[in-house]
């Protein structure tokens, strides 16, 4: 399949994912709506790696930087998760709720 | 290479000293004298002797420029907890795990002043970011900490992302994650390129918070415990600018046409919604909140210019703005009321304190004789060097101009107003601390040339 598609189909997933931040209240709803967005790129890193690979021929090594990338992508991910979910649950809490509505006692 | 190792290590062994010890003094002792072995050790590496030998080729240089800095940031670690780290334990319970997150942060900055891969990038990014969160949440029981954390959490993840994307993009049109490999000016008219280098752009505006990008700063610096706002609004700013400068110097410093100018009105922005929106703070801590978005705009001026005067000033910048606001936050740890009127009549009850602050405004307004003058006068000279933007060197004068109004009125409701006492005392040894800063700051404004003596021999 031609690299367009796959650049395509992770760019919308990545536009879901921003529109899902921008516009849901819940917290734990705009977490998944990132970890789409994390994904998005997941996918367009393995089709690129994969696109190089086959651009470059010869070496069978190349295009791996893009797989291996993944990877540390979903390491992070998962260590960011562990904070996000302990914070959010942190500040259920304290207010029993979790919609980012409530985050506008700052603001004065 | 010691310094980043070395600080992964002395993490460990603070999370190892919560259960050792049973008392805060000796955690405290062992934090200081972990960072000062970390400044021996990040010097000595600086002299060429190398503790560990690790391959990092294609992933790390550490050129005289970064190690340099990696001292600037660990030297300043180590005042802040001088002067800072007795205050961390009105925070919470966990005094040993802040002290073993701030060393794993230094290990993310030292990955991100040093990377030639984004990857490197990337992974030195997280590792400031996700004890960062954890800092701004810890003082559990307090709502806004918790709304500080949560929104501080969603803004930062977001932004990761948005910076993986622009990463995979610079990946798919040049096929290498090696920045000095990327051979960009090939491909000039390539789209993916480009909008991988915005995306690239904004997340790194948004990390450092430079304006539009710049709406979480406030909340997060006022939510957050004073101690650890101190530490995210100084060291780890300027860490991340240095690795912003980096990228952009080494990347994209041949299609710089095409972003340059948005550099330099994203730089004006700053100057111009950091300032005038600080002048109508009622509190001490939000106008540092503010005032550090528009020093953020003040150091992006080394972005516009991208010069060997650049690199320079953003050394003295760093220097200048690390000590002089955590000289000021030290302060207002201390103080119970921390808006304007908390301050009056600080003259009175402790004077040696509010000459340090007057000090510490005096060089954030960037007053001649003070570190912070020269820091400004570096950025500005750099910028008219570089040639082309003279609007924004006379712009960002008047926007320096703005800025002395608030940080005067500092200076002019100790010194020229009556009030209660706020201030719950300091020890002989925190006071010390603070007249090393002022004479640092002094010292860094009459004699920059010691200091850059330093860095090239």
């Amino acid at each position: 399949m031609p690299i367009n598609y796959y650049i395509t189909l992770a760019l919308c997933l990545f536009a879901i994912g921003v529109v899902g931040v921008l516009t849901r209240r819940n917290a734990i709803i705009v977490f998944m709506c990132i970890e789409l967005m994390l994904n998005s790129v997941n996918l367009l890193l393995v089709a690129f790696s994969k696109m190089h690979h086959l651009a470059k021929g010869a070496a069978a090594t190349a295009g791996t930087d893009g797989q291996l990338f993944v990877f540390f992508i979903m390491v992070v991910a998962a260590a960011e998760v562990s904070v996000g979910l302990a914070i959010i649950v942190m500040m259920y809490r304290n207010v029993h709720s979790i919609n980012i509505n409530f985050l506008n006692r700052l603001k004065h | 290479m010691n310094a980043v190792l070395l600080s992964g290590l002395l993490g460990v062994v603070m999370m190892f000293a919560s259960f050792l010890f049973r008392t805060k003094a000796p955690v405290r002792i062992l934090a200081i004298l972990g960072m000062a072995v970390l400044l021996v050790a990040n010097v000595l590496d600086t002299k060429g002797i190398h503790f560990f030998h690790v391959n990092t080729t294609g992933f790390l240089s550490f050129t005289g420029y970064a190690l340099f800095f990696n001292t600037i940031v660990i030297a300043c670690t180590l005042i802040f907890f001088l002067i800072s780290s007795k205050d961390m334990q009105k925070v919470g319970n966990h005094y040993a795990e802040y002290f073993a997150l701030i060393f794993f942060i230094l290990t993310g900055i030292f990955l991100v002043t040093a990377f030639t891969n984004l990857l490197i990038l990337f992974i030195g990014i997280e590792i400031i970011s996700i004890p960062l969160y954890i800092l701004t949440g810890s003082a559990k029981k307090d709502l806004k900490s918790n709304e500080a954390a949560l929104k501080y959490f969603l803004m930062g993840a977001f932004s990761t992302g948005v910076m993986l994307m622009g990463i995979a993009l610079i990946y798919g049109a040049t096929g290498t994650f090696d920045i000095t490999k990327m051979n960009i000016a090939g491909l000039l008219k390539s789209n993916l390129l480009t909008a991988g280098m915005l995306m690239l752009l904004f997340s790194m505006c948004f990390k450092v918070s430079i304006a539009p990008f710049h709406f979480w700063t406030p909340d997060v610096y006022d939510g957050a415990p004073n101690v650890f706002t101190s530490f995210m609004a100084t060291i780890v700013k300027v860490g991340i600018f240095v690795g912003f400068l980096h990228l952009f110097y080494t990347a994209f410093d041949a299609i710089a046409l095409q972003w340059k100018i948005w550099m330099a009105v994203l730089a004006a922005l700053t100057l111009l919604v950091g300032n005038i929106t600080a002048v109508f703070q009622q509190s001490v801590k939000r106008m540092l909140a503010y005032s550090s978005i528009s020093q953020a705009g003040f150091m992006l001026f080394a972005l516009v210019a991208m010069n060997e005067t650049a690199h320079e000033g953003l050394l003295l910048y760093a220097i200048a703005y690390c000590l002089a606001t955590i000289g000021v936050f030290g302060i207002i740890s201390k103080m119970t009321d921390y808006s304007f009127d908390g301050f009056n009549g600080l003259a009175g009850h402790q004077p040696l304190v509010a000459l340090c602050v007057a000090i510490f405004m005096l060089s954030l307004a960037g007053i001649p004789l003070s570190a912070g003058f020269l820091a400004k006068f570096y950025m500005l000279k750099a910028v008219i060097q570089a040639g082309g933007y003279m609007w924004l060197v006379i712009f960002g004068v008047l926007m320096a101009a703005v800025s002395a109004y608030y940080y005067f009125r500092v200076i002019q409701a100790m010194y020229f107003k009556e009030g209660p006492n706020h201030f719950s005392g300091i020890s002989a040894f925190e006071k010390c601390v603070l007249v090393g800063i002022c004479v640092l700051i002094v010292f860094t404004g009459l004699f920059p040339n010691i200091i850059f003596g330093w860095m090239y021999f």
